[in-house]
C-alpha cells in the first residue's frame, strides 16, 4: 500500500472515532449533549495531535524509538509547575479568572525547562540515551512528589476549587482552555513549520545533519521549545498520560517504515486521534466510567515499553 | 586550501590531538596515516566541525571553519565519518538525496536528480538504488554513503576510512574515482587510510600522526620510505619500486 493511501485509511479512523465519540447514544436531549462532547472531542483531538507530533520530533532529535517527552519527565514538571504556581499565588476568588494566566506562565516556564535541558543535556558531547532516559526518569518522580507534597500543603478548600481547572483527565477535560491552547497549538505548528524541513535531515545522526548544513543547535533548541509547548497544552487539557506518545510515535513508524516527516507526523497524528477517542468510547459507554483511559493506555503502553527496551538490547 | 593551525583535543585529560599544525593543498589528495587510537578520526572530525576543538584554528580559504555560515559551508566541504550507523528506514537513492540538502532544502530540481544518478552511477550501485540500506552488506553500505558525498559536490571532501569493508575491486574503483575527481574536477581531497599501498599509488601529500602529534609531512615520495614509516608505525617495512609504484612490504 502507497504511502498516501495509509495516510487515507488513518485518516478516515480517526474522522470515523470522532463521529462515534460525538453521536453515538446522544440521546433525545441532544441540543444539550452535542455542544458539551464537541468540546470535549474537540480537546482530546487537540492532545493527540500534540502528544503526537511532540513525541515523533523528540525521538527524531534524539535519533531513537524509546524516550518520549513524558518518559524522561516533560509532563510531571508541567503539572509541578502549575501545582507550585497554585501553591505560590494562590487559588481563592481570583481562581477562574487566575486561570489562562497561570497556564501561559506554566508554558513560558516549561519553555524555559526545555532550554536548560538543551543546556545541560543535549550540548554534551557524546550523550546516551539511557543517561537520558535515567536522568528524566529520577527528575519525573521527583517532579510528580514535589507536586504531591504541595498539593497537601494547599489549603484544602482553594485546593478543591482550583483542582479540577487546573488538574484535567480524560473524564474532565478542561474546556475553559480549549480557545487559548489551540492558539498556542497553532502558534507553535506554525513556528514548527519553518523548521520541519530540517526533520528528515535530523533522523540521519547529527553528524550528518552539521555536515548537510544544519545549524544543528539552533534548530535542536527551537524544536525543544515548540515540543514544550506541544506538551504543556496537551497536559493542561487532559492532564498527563505517559505512554501515549511513545505507542503512536512507534506505530506510525512501523506502519509507514519511512523517514519521511511529512508522512510519519501525521499518521502518528491520526493514529492517536483515532485511539483517544475510540478508547474514551469504551471508558464512556462499556466501562461505563469505572476505568479512565489513562490506566488502560498507560498499561498497554508500559507492556510495548518493556518490549522495545528487550528487543533493542537484542540489538547490541 | 585548509590550514590547520595548533590544533589539540583533549578527552579525560589525555591529548588525543595534541598541538597539530598541518596544510591541505588545493587540488591534491591528502591522506592521513597512523596506527589505530592516533587521533586521526579526532582530527578529521575537528577540521570538518564535527566536533569541537579545544584550542586551535582551522582556516578555510583563509576563514575560521566555524565562523562559516552553515549552509554555505555544506556547498563547499563535506564529510564521511569512519562509522554511520543511520538508523531510519531509507533507501539508497533517498540518501545519495540527501547530498542535495544544502542546495535544494528538500526540494529536488532535475539537474539535482541528473547529479543523484551520476553519483550512484559512479559508486556502480544502479542495481541497488531502491533497497534500504540495512538490507545491504556493509561494502554495498559504505558505497551508498560515499555517493551520498558524491552528490554533495563541494570543493572539499574528507573521507575516514572510505575503503572501509570494501572489496579490492571496490577500493581501487573508489581510489580512482576519488582521482579522477581531482585531477578532473579540481576538487580537494583528504583521506583517513590505513592501506598504506592504495595511499602511496593515490596520494600527492601525506601527514603520519602518532600518538596526538603530527610526526612527519610530505610528499608522498618523501614519505614513503623504510626510515619515515617505521617511525610512524614501530614495525620494519621493506618499500619496493613495482612498475613505478612504491610498494610495501611488511606482511611477513
Ligand atoms: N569521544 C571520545 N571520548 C574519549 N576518548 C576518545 C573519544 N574519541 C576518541 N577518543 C580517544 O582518542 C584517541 C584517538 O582516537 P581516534 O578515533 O582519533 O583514533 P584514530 O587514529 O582514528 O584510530 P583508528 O585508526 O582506530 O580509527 C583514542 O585513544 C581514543 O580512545
Ligand atoms: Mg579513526
Amino acid at each position: 500500500m502507497g504511502y498516501n493511501k495509509k495516510l487515507v485509511l488513518l485518516l478516515s479512523l480517526s474522522v470515523l472515532s470522532i463521529v462515534l465519540f460525538v453521536f453515538w447514544d446522544i440521546g433525545e436531549y441532544w441540543d444539550y449533549a452535542l455542544p458539551r462532547r464537541l468540546e470535549k472531542a474537540w480537546a482530546i483531538v487537540m492532545t493527540g495531535a500534540a502528544i503526537a507530533t511532540s513525541t515523533v520530533i523528540f525521538q527524531t532529535i534524539t535519533n531513537n524509538r524509546i524516550l518520549t517527552p513524558s518518559l524522561i519527565g516533560f509532563d510531571s514538571l508541567y503539572v509541578l509547575l502549575q501545582t507550585a504556581i497554585v501553591f505560590f499565588l494562590g487559588g481563592g476568588t481570583l481562581v477562574m479568572m487566575n486561570n489562562q494566566f497561570h497556564f501561559l506562565l506554566s508554558v513560558g516556564l516549561m519553555v524555559v525547562f526545555a532550554l536548560l535541558l538543551f543546556l545541560f543535556i543535549f550540548k554534551r558531547e557524546g550523550k546516551n540515551i539511557y543517561f537520558l532516559l535515567l536522568i528524566g526518569i529520577i527528575l519525573g518522580t521527583f517532579f510528580s512528589s514535589i507536586s504531591d507534597f504541595l498539593q497537601v500543603l494547599i489549603d484544602p478548600n482553594e485546593f478543591l476549587i482550583v483542582q479540577d481547572a487546573m488538574f484535567a483527565s480524560f473524564n474532565n477535560t478542561n474546556t475553559e482552555l480549549l480557545l487559548l491552547g489551540g492558539v498556542l497549538l497553532l502558534c507553535a505548528t506554525l513556528y514548527l513549520l519553518r523548521y520541519a524541513k530540517y526533520l528528515d535531515v535530523l533522523s540521519l545522526g547529527k553528524e550528518e545533519a552539521v555536515n548537510l548544513g544544519v545549524d544543528y543547535d539552533g534548530v535542536v533548541k527551537r524544536l525543544l521549545g515548540i515540543i514544550a509547548v506541544y506538551v504543556a497544552v496537551a497536559t493542561a487539557l487532559v492532564g498527563p498520560i505517559t505512554f501515549l506518545g511513545l505507542i503512536v510515535a512507534n506505530v506510525a513508524h512501523e506502519v509507514f517504515k519511512t523517514y519521511r516527516h511529512n508522512y510519519l507526523i501525521p499518521g502518528a497524528i491520526f493514529v492517536s486521534i483515532f485511539s483517544l477517542l475510540t478508547g474514551q468510547w469504551f471508558v464512556e459507554h462499556i466501562f461505563t466510567f469505572s476505568t479512565t483511559i489513562s490506566v488502560i493506555i498507560n498499561f498497554i503502553g508500559g507492556i510495548y515499553f518493556i518490549y522495545l527496551l528487550i528487543k533493542e538490547n537484542d540489538a547490541w | 586550501m585548509v590550514n590547520v593551525n595548533n590544533v589539540s583535543k583533549t578527552y579525560q585529560e589525555v591529548k588525543v590531538v595534541d598541538g597539530v599544525s598541518v596544510h591541505i593543498k588545493k587540488g591534491k589528495i591528502t591522506s592521513f596515516i597512523g596506527s589505530n587510537g592516533a587521533g586521526k578520526s579526532t582530527l578529521l572530525s575537528m577540521v570538518s566541525r564535527l566536533i569541537p576543538k579545544d584550542e586551535g584554528s582551522v582556516l578555510l580559504d583563509g576563514e575560521e571553519i566555524t565562523s562559516y555560515d552553515n549552509r554555505e559551508l555544506a556547498k563547499r566541504l563535506s564529510v564521511l565519518k569512519q562509522s554511520n550507523n543511520i538508523k531510519v528506514r531509507i533507501t539508497v537513492r533517498e540518501l545519495v538525496s540527501f547530498g542535495r540538502f544544502p542546495y535544494t532544502q528538500g526540494k529536488l530540481k532535475d539537474e539535482d536528480k541528473k547529479l543523484i544518478d551520476e553519483s550512484i552511477h559512479y559508486m556502480n550501485l544502479e542495481a541497488f538504488e531502491d533497497r534500504f540500506l540495512d538490507e545491504l552488506s556493509g561494502g554495498q553500505k559504505q558505497r551508498a554513503y560515499i555517493a551520498m558525498v558524491i552528490a554533495q559536490d563541494t570543493d572539499y571532501i574528507l573521507l575516514d576510512e572510505p575503503l572501509n569493508n570494501l572489496d579490492m575491486k571496490h577500493s581501487k574503483q573508489i581510489m580512482k574515482a576519488l582521482r579522477r575527481m581531482v585531477d578532473e574536477l579540481g576538487k580537494t581531497v583528504v583521506i583517513v587510510i590505513h592501506d598504506i599501498n592504495f595511499a602511496s599509488c593515490y596520494s600527492d601529500h601525506i601527514v603520519a600522526l602518532k600518538d596526538g602529534k603530527c610526526v612527519y609531512e610530505g610528499t608522498t615520495e618523501e614519505m614513503i620510505s623504510n626510515d619515515v614509516l617505521r617511525e610512524v608505525y614501530d614495525m620494519e617495512f621493506n618499500v619496493c619500486k613495482i612498475d613505478g609504484n612504491r610498494i610495501c612490504v611488511f606482511f611477513t
